[in-house]
């Protein structure tokens, strides 16, 4: 698995897919809360990362699955798949090593918005006045978030050897985890019937629910079930060649 | 025995791929695998290297199915799959690290330095691999596949795109390999067959045509031997039948013939006479003997 984990990190490195991912996420994002008028941190009269925390996900839906969108379609499209197959590596092993690296990805793509936190900490009246319980449990919410996106991007990889169909794949399923559950959930028909149940099928309810500030296992729980499941998927979708 | 397979069948939904082949490899012999394109040869390493199941029949590497303990089989062979690939935006030797550590090799950075001599990549170890020509993949490939030692090399057509240079130190590598190793090679040209391998298999619509010393197979079809014979003008071929050893007569042209005869008679004296006697002029006379190539036409045609 680390063989796999630092070869993927290399290549995002070297490939310059890294700089412009992370490049990307940050010129959105700061655009968003501190530039566009009126959506903005500045305009809110609030000290709060609220308004980062609301574009974070929608920016991570377009930008989770480029980065994986490769992982395993491009090893399929050029046959390398057979040489790691054919290595002392777990089909699981290879699977992680590619997980773990996108999600490092992800995770370090965080870091500098630190300094966003810094800025509205210092903007606040009196200085400091804003809910640092919130922002880290919000932190901690985009961390599992980015897992989750990176786990479904790979499950779309793995399905085809065309990066373009498992980049849109991987958008769609994004998006169905993401917020379609929870916009199913309003449906009349749910209505008292399971719309709850619905809505905690989607992410957004528990993304929402850590952004709080609350770290609630079953919120821990959900994101980690649906790496796993996701992961699992993957591997199981690897083996197909010798169905 | 360091390779084993029994009646290998491989099926892709109606099409058997690989038909109830079975052969044995031996540590210290080149296996020469060869056969027409999508004759079920790359099928039958996948299945060896593990990176396919079998339909039916088994396959054992060193003892161990691929099925049952993948791991330990993947640790001892080295293996070059078919079109070589590779990950073209890493360095060389970056790449061969990448390799090395997924094997867990010791001394890695020393083993990549012998590996990188060895197979010539010297003045282009500094490259990208996108960067090298063909002949230069070709030998990282071979570097990847022989990195870790393995006790047993699967090389898929190790040799397409080499230049005859290359080829030559390629070849001699190979067969400096087989003296201590394991090597099943697959290839569809005749030559290398005959300057590398100790032992042939051919293999036709996914099945096994013949397993045998480069030797045997000569042996094999050398039951007549053929003179082909150039007049000035035509002859009535009962002369030629009634030449003592003669067995038949193809025409091959106006006043060109192939002659078959038991091996055991030279003809040549006959037909030499036949000539004189009949007043034709001999333009010509050669005797054909038959290369593995004709062995492997006749064993795979139609």
């Amino acid at each position: 698995m680390w063989g796999i984990l630092s070869k993927e990190v290399n290549l995002f490195l070297s490939s310059y897919i890294g700089y412009i991912a992370m490049g990307v996420f940050l010129l959105f994002t700061g655009a968003w809360i501190w530039i566009f008028p009126g959506i903005g941190i500045l305009d809110g009269g609030f000290a709060t990362m609220r308004p980062f925390f609301d574009n974070a996900p929608i920016v991570f839906l377009f930008l989770i699955p480029a980065i994986t969108m490769r992982a395993f379609a491009e090893e399929k499209q050029a046959g390398t798949i057979e040489l790691l197959a054919t290595k002392p590596v777990s089909d699981l092993g290879i699977v992680l090593g590619k997980f773990f690296a996108c999600w490092l990805l992800v995770v370090v793509a965080l870091v500098p918005t630190l300094i966003y936190v810094f800025s509205v900490y210092q903007l606040g009246y009196p200085v400091g006045n804003i809910d640092l319980g919130a922002v880290a449990g919000s932190y901690l919410g985009l961390i599992f978030l980015g897992g989750a996106f990176v786990a479904i991007g790979l499950f779309s990889s793995s399905l085809t050897n065309n990066q373009i169909i498992a980049f849109i794949l991987a958008m769609l399923l994004c998006f169905i985890v993401f917020l379609a559950f929870d916009m199913l959930s309003g449906l009349p028909i749910l209505s008292g019937r399971g719309d709850s149940f619905v809505q905690n099928l989607g992410i957004l309810h528990h993304y929402e629910s850590i952004s709080r500030g609350l770290l609630d296992t079953r919120d821990v729980i959900y994101f980690i079930s649906v790496v796993v499941f996701f992961i699992l998927l993957t591997k199981t979708s690897l083996e197909r060649r010798k169905w | 025995m360091s390779v084993q397979v029994s009646h290998l069948v491989k099926t892709y939904g109606a099409q058997r791929a690989v038909d109830d082949v079975s052969f044995e490899a031996q540590k210290g012999q080149v296996l020469g695998f060869l056969g027409p394109n999508g004759a079920g040869k790359s099928t039958t390493m996948k299945v060896v290297t593990g990176f396919l199941p079998p339909s039916s029949g088994s396959v054992k590497v060193c003892g161990i199915d691929p099925e049952t303990d993948p791991m330990a089989v993947r640790k001892k062979i080295g293996y070059l799959p078919e079109h070589n690939p590779l990950y073209l935006d890493m360095y060389v030797r970056e790449y061969l690290e990448f390799v090395g550590k997924l094997h867990k090799v010791s001394k890695l950075g020393d083993r990549i330095e012998a590996m990188i001599e060895q197979v010539g990549l010297t003045r282009e170890a500094n490259k990208r691999i996108q960067a090298l020509s063909k002949g230069y993949r070709q030998r990282v490939g071979l570097a990847q596949s022989m990195l870790h030692d393995p006790e047993v090399l699967i090389l898929d057509e190790p040799t397409s795109g080499l230049d005859p240079n290359q080829l030559a130190g390629i070849r001699e590598m190979i067969q400096e390999l087989g003296k201590t190793k394991t090597v099943i090679l697959s290839t569809h040209i005749m030559q290398e067959v005959q300057a590398v391998c100790d032992r042939v298999l051919i293999i036709n619509q996914g099945k096994l045509v013949a397993d045998d010393s480069i030797a045997g197979l000569q042996d094999r079809i050398s039951g007549e031997s053929v003179v082909v014979i150039e007049l000035d003008r035509p002859i009535d071929m009962t002369f030629i039948e009634a030449i003592k050893g003669v067995q038949r007569i193809e025409r091959q042209a106006d006043t060109t013939y192939r002659v078959f005869a038991d091996p055991s008679v030279d003809i040549r004296k006959g037909l030499f006479k036949l000539a004189v006697e009949k007043d034709r002029v001999l333009l010509g006379m050669s005797r054909e003997t038959y290369s593995v190539e004709e062995v492997f036409r006749q064993l795979t045609a139609g």
